[in-house]
């Protein structure tokens, strides 16, 4: 019988939640690397034991963790006993080195992006916030990273690369959001290995047809018109998360800082697709698992009130590819609820019915076994959620 | 050869899967850089941990003290106290207090 994964990443700690395909009931284990705060914790499709994590602090700074057994273990990669020794007799430890590219071929000519009060800033690593493994290689792993900028490791996280091109995709007028200038979203497009889709707070969507060596801003049709001087810019725009269906990586569906967006046409084009959502600012979207055209989004108040409007927390969902939303709300608090849902905090199973899963910063993971028409909580008192990923076993 | 004895934060000793004090062998004077220096060669996870990979800075939010002295501020070639240099006291790796 098939059996789900959660894994969690929290302010302090990460947790695996752990059920069979009925998904009635849990097992909670963690805090892994407790104290730490784990921005993302992500599986490989093509090995589901070998998982990733990011593990930062504002004290000691970035480490990666990685499990080749489902998250019974984990280990920095490359500081095994075997794994030490670089052509000096030195240990290597470079898991949890991230250095912007500087060679002339690559990053060399831009090293500065626009800060808050306009000036150029250098990049300067800060944290991982998203990990994507590929989808055919269990030792190729890709990296956002703030300051924005896409990272690769081809060698299971011991070291890494950057895809320097990106940031040469108009880098010097990207500039930091309330939550720092950060690469959030990796999308991989499973028909077209050389196309990468990412997206970046504030600086909007970009693409790759290459395999990450030269990249464009594919932004036309998103409208910032209180953000941005100029609402129509290629770039600048605060894109909090993209979603596709792996059957039609053409078709992408945006939760912008304001506006639910959606593009046919691999992200040439995009139009809104808000439609009668009780307000269309919020943070993650997904697609259901088996129906390309039922897209979840969880709507927030406003921009500086990130809590759900009316103190209700409602899931909304379209059947038809936006325009047309329903409140999903059974089993869900319906009084009394500020809590948000952060970007990365919302995953689909591929079981049938499909299962969707969110957590809130108010340490709560909701689950539906039903593609959302009922919910109940697994936990409800884990620290702040930052991520939320589900494996499908078989 | 000198051995130097630190005490790492919690998340740090976590991290190096150590308990306790760490005792180093020093080559040479005793200052930061050189025990830092050992301290990674023994525990490459800690690279990256304490100071910057590249430039080697003291991270902002780490402090080093000794002998009832703070000594972040040091230059990384000074000289650490006597009495760290000949084991009798340790090098305190600290966690700055920083809320959370």
């Amino acid at each position: 019988m098939s059996s789900v994964r959660l894994l969690i990443g929290t302010r302090k700690g990460a947790f695996i939640l752990t059920s069979d395909g009925t998904r009635k009931h849990w097992d909670v284990s963690g805090p892994q690397f407790a104290g730490w705060e784990l921005y993302h914790l992500k599986g490989s499709p093509a090995d589901p034991n070998r998982l990733y994590a990011s593990q930062t602090s504002s004290w000691f700074g970035q480490v990666i963790q990685r499990s080749d057994d489902g998250g019974k273990t984990w280990n920095p990669p490359g500081t095994k006993p075997e794994d030490l020794m670089g052509p000096d007799g030195m240990p290597k430890g470079e898991s949890n080195m991230f250095l912007y590219d500087t060679s002339a071929e690559t990053g060399k000519p831009l090293t500065t992006h626009q800060h808050y009060d306009g000036t150029q800033r250098p990049w300067e690593f800060k944290r991982v916030w998203h990990l994507e493994p590929s989808m055919t290689d269990p030792d190729t792993v890709y990296a956002g990273v703030e300051d924005a900028a896409l990272f690769r490791s081809t060698d299971g996280g011991k070291t890494w690369r950057e895809l320097a091109g990106l940031r040469s995709a108009k880098g010097h007028l990207w500039q930091p959001g309330a939550g720092g200038m950060c690469l959030h979203t990796v999308m991989l497009d499973p028909g077209n290995s050389q196309r990468i889709f990412v997206a970046i707070s504030a600086a909007g969507v970009f693409r790759t047809d290459d395999g990450g060596r030269t990249w464009r801003p594919v932004n036309r049709g998103l409208k910032s018109q209180y953000e941005l001087p100029d609402p129509d810019a290629d770039v600048g725009h605060c894109v909090h998360r993209i979603a596709m269906h792996p059957s039609r990586p053409n078709v992408l569906f945006m939760q912008k800082h304001w506006d639910v967006m959606r593009s046919d046409d691999g992200g040439e084009s995009w139009h809104e697709v808000s439609g009668n959502l009780p307000t269309d600012f919020g943070f993650p979207i997904a697609v259901h698992a088996h129906q390309p055209e039922t897209v979840y989004v969880v709507p927030i108040k406003s921009d500086s009130e990130h809590f759900p409007p009316d103190g209700k927390l409602r899931v909304y969902r379209s059947k038809t590819g936006g325009h047309e939303w329903e409140a999903l709300t059974k089993g869900l608090p319906q009084r009394d609820c500020y809590v948000n849902v952060l970007r990365d905090a919302m995953a689909v199973d591929s079981l049938d019915p499909c299962g969707l899963y969110f957590g809130t910063t108010g340490g709560q993971v909701y689950a539906s076994a039903d593609g959302g028409d009922s919910w109940a909580p697994i936990v409800r008192d884990l620290p702040a959620v930052l991520s939320v990923e589900v494996q499908t076993l078989p | 050869m000198v051995r130097i004895r630190v005490v790492l934060p919690q998340h740090l000793r976590t991290l190096a899967r150590v308990e306790g004090e760490v005792t180093l062998d020093v080559e040479g004077p005793v200052t930061q850089r050189s025990v830092l220096d050992a301290l990674e060669a023994r525990y490459p996870v800690l690279r990256g941990t304490v100071r910057d990979h590249v430039t080697l800075k003291r991270r902002a939010f780490v402090r080093f003290f000794a002998c009832e002295q703070d000594l972040s501020h040091e230059p990384p070639d000074a000289r650490l106290p006597d009495a760290v240099a000949t084991g009798a006291e340790p090098l305190l790796i600290v966690g700055a207090m920083a809320g959370g």
